[in-house]
């Protein structure tokens, strides 16, 4: 039991708001686990995948992607500022993906055999086979990668230094993994052509999604960074603070000429199946919105970011950016996909689906903070300084 | 009209031990069905929309009924689809003013999107033409409905423990005991025939020859998604129907082959590659290190000389001073001693006066 | 309305050329987008 003093120390707002959130999450997710799918969700039989796969899988999986592009500027590229953004990118990734399979066992049917795909029966020639290989494999590089913060901590030094030493292997196979399951995920709809707008569809698919992963994990590291000076001043130290501005420049100038690319790549994409005529349509001038509003312009916004060396610019961009993930993976999944199908058989996320995504971001952000506030993840433990310079 | 189910029968069993399967490398290879692969052909302009085949559908099936029954024929108002109580439906169409029914269920795809999709190989194309599905391994991701080009497979999402993918399954119990499927045997208009799927290609191809007027010159299914079991011939355009004419002739697994191919091209490359970039940066940071270390023995070896030059003349002049002092102190010693003898002998001669 | 086009390799004789006409667009266009993205850097020369 708390005392009188520490339990009105835990009432700010942000936990009232968190603690309700929580609440009508397990009551949502009693309806769903013991009442079905039908009882919570909008899913029906000409739309088997909603907002739990568009927003919690798709964009759950761009997001997280920072672990994997910050770990290797530092570690393969050898671009050693970026060393303090190391384990909050690893942390939130770790996090990103444990919640994405969290939020799996929600979705589909019977999620006691989610490790069917990989240890009873295979289906090789699927896509969602390769996904789901990847983010179980990923996950537990994640989780080794993660773990000398939290042995640290603990203090077990032996086994802390062996993992420290796997750095590379460890980053090597996480840039496979990620690149093979990002790709992936857009590569799931290569099999629908007659069901995704021509302007989305493309063979492209997947080098789409793993481009847009990288600036995607680059936004994401970057919005972090700015809510956890905003929220966690106290807990970064020397290196990580003078380091922050670096690491915010960086990111953004290599953001900046990826989505550049990411532009290039999306206007062969409409060249290459000749679907120019579909840009003079409602769904042509949402794609222009999509691409030019959430694209082009947070890139040059950016740029702009980066040559006046504005970095409060750089971190609303940021978050601009992200939204804009959001919008291409919402846009692939839900809103472009069954374009053909009428109105009224088209789908909208019911309130609980919903309130089920806000309540696994609201974990997401708690067990964030619970870390943050205990382990070794914004400074330096004392025992363990690095040397590089 | 179409082949017994005996002369099938007998077939496939003498046919199989001859059966050759051929290695599957890519999607450059090309596949064909084995010739006593089974199918139907509806022949839309047939059909009078009666409903008795979705009666024996759920009869074989043991679905639950319906609310309004089979004979009602005012369910034809609105066009529907297959759900997880319902494996098939007639749906009407008013095409120039004249009714058009049309049955809709699986289509046993040659190369089936569901199998193609399907992480845990719960679909099965059987070699005699069903396309099974197997509730043991289902996880209920429901990506064979995403890929289904023609939005049959439909979900149990009202049951909380055990959902179902469910579809029609070509009665394939019924085939396996000699029985024909429940909505072809019960068919009043021979609207459905069975058979192998290339005689009922035959029978297609002959109506429309014979019959131009009454056909329009499309076996749907021949080529559509790579080719199905159930064929379809009408009098009007499908697209009227409800039955996409858009879908092409590109198998499901012919589409993700491309992407699947990508998979081991990464895993073998990448690790080179990201190593090779490593090895560049950590030689960079190398030959950086280097120049630095000699820059600052460089600079150790000049502030060195110069030390030694400066106390090497320091050395110098201390010596000349220290020469110097010896001789003006001997200077001073002689002088003094000099004024010493002076003064003594003075005194002395004084002594003496 | 769309041509149509009755053989693959006629659609292709078009959209690969209009995609050869964009990648050259894109080669100039982003080394000028680099020089803009990195003009107020410190002055450092790259070979």
């Amino acid at each position: 039991m708390t005392t009188h003093s520490e339990s009105r120390s835990l009432l700010t707002p942000f936990n009232v708001v968190a603690g309700i959130i929580v609440m009508v999450g397990i009551v949502i997710t009693g309806l769903r686990f013991f009442s079905g799918l039908s009882t919570v969700t909008n899913l029906d039989d000409n739309n088997p995948w909603g907002l739990w796969i568009g927003f919690d899988l798709l964009c759950g999986v761009a997001l997280a992607a920072g672990g994997y592009v910050t770990s290797a500027s530092c570690y393969i590229f050898g671009l050693k500022k970026y060393h303090s953004a190391v384990r909050p990118a690893i942390l939130t990734a770790f996090l990103g993906y444990a919640l994405v399979v969290f939020a799996l066992h929600y979705d589909v049917g019977r999620p006691w055999r989610l490790p069917y795909p990989i240890f009873l029966s295979q289906g090789t020639t699927s896509l969602l086979f390769e996904v789901g290989l990847c983010v179980f494999m990923y996950l537990t590089v994640l989780l080794i990668e993660y773990s000398p913060a939290a042995l640290e901590w603990l203090g077990y030094k032996k086994a802390r230094n062996i993992i420290v030493r796997m750095t590379l292997a460890l980053t090597i196979l996480g840039v496979v993994l990620s690149t093979l399951h990002q790709s992936s995920l857009g590569a799931l709809y290569i099999i629908a052509p007659s069901k995704l707008h021509p302007l989305w569809y493309s063979s492209y698919l997947p080098v789409f999604f793993f481009i847009s992963s990288m600036f995607s994990g680059m936004s994401m590291v970057i919005f972090e960074g700015s809510l956890a000076h905003r929220y966690l001043h106290h807990k970064m130290d020397k290196t990580h603070l003078t380091e922050s501005e670096g690491v915010v420049l960086g990111f953004a100038k290599a953001a900046s000429f990826i989505m550049a690319g990411y532009v290039a790549i999306k206007v062969i994409g409409i060249s290459a199946d000749n679907n120019w005529h579909y840009l003079a349509t409602p769904y042509g001038v949402w794609f222009l919105v999509e691409l030019i509003g959430f694209v082009a312009l947070p890139s040059f916004a950016y740029a702009i970011g980066v040559r006046e060396k504005k970095i409060q610019l750089i971190r609303w961009t940021a978050l601009w950016s992200v939204l804009g993930i959001v919008l291409n993976r919402l846009n692939i999944s839900l809103i472009a996909f069954n374009w053909q199908l009428p109105t009224s058989e088209r789908y909208f996320p019911s309130w609980m689906e919903i309130a089920i995504s806000i309540f696994i971001v609201t974990i997401g952000v708690l067990v964030y903070r619970f870390v943050v506030n205990r382990m070794p993840i914004l400074y330096e433990h004392p025992d363990y300084q690095e040397h590089h310079s | 009209m179409g082949l017994t189910r005996r002369d099938f029968l007998y077939g496939i069993g003498g046919v199989t031990s001859s059966f050759v399967t051929r290695k599957a490398f890519g999607a450059t290879k090309s596949f064909s069905p084995h010739e006593n692969s089974v199918g139907v052909l509806h022949d839309i302009t047939r059909c009078i929309g009666c409903r008795k085949c979705e009666d024996a559908c759920h009869q074989v099936n043991h679905l639950p009924d319906p609310k309004l029954s089979f004979s009602d024929l005012s369910v034809l108002n609105t066009v529907r689809r297959t759900h997880s109580d319902v494996y098939t439906v007639v749906n009407r169409f008013e095409v120039n003013g004249q009714s058009v029914f049309v049955k809709k269920q699986c289509n046993h795809c040659l190369e089936p999107a569901c199998a193609s999709a399907c992480f845990v190989k719960a679909f099965k194309k059987e070699i005699t033409g069903p396309v099974i599905y197997k509730e043991s391994l289902c996880v209920g991701c429901r990506y064979c409905m995403i890929a289904c080009p023609f939005n049959i497979p439909a979900y149990e999402y009202h049951n909380p423990f055990s959902p179902k993918v469910t579809k029609c399954t070509l009665c394939s119990d019924r085939l396996n005991q000699g029985l024909l499927p429940g909505c072809v045997d019960i068919c009043p208009k021979e609207a459905l025939v069975f058979g192998t799927r290339q005689h009922l290609i035959n029978i297609a191809r002959q109506r429309i020859d014979e019959h131009p007027e009454r056909y329009i010159d499309h076996i749907y299914g021949e080529h559509e998604m790579g080719g199905t079991s159930w064929l379809y011939i009408s009098g009007v355009k499908f697209s009227d129907i409800g039955m996409r004419e858009d879908l092409g002739t590109i198998s499901a697994p012919a589409l993700t082959a491309g992407p699947l191919s990508a998979v081991p091209i990464v895993v073998g490359l990448w690790p080179v590659l990201l190593t090779g970039m490593y090895a560049i940066s950590k030689r960079k940071e190398k030959i950086a290190e280097a120049e630095k270390a000699e820059a600052v023995k460089k600079a150790q070896r000049i502030m060195q000389e110069q030390m030694e030059t400066k106390i090497a003349e320091v050395k110098s002049k201390s010596e000349k001073e220290k020469e110097a002092a010896i001789q003006k102190a001997v200077k001073q010693a002689v002088a003094g001693a000099e004024k010493k003898f002076q003064s003594e002998k003075s005194e002395i001669e004084e002594a003496k006066s | 309305m769309e041509h149509i086009y009755y053989s693959l390799h006629d659609f292709m004789l078009h959209s690969k050329t209009i995609t050869y006409l964009i990648m050259g667009v894109i080669l100039i266009l982003l080394p000028l987008y680099w020089r803009f993205l990195t003009g107020r850097d410190e002055k450092n020369r790259y070979y």
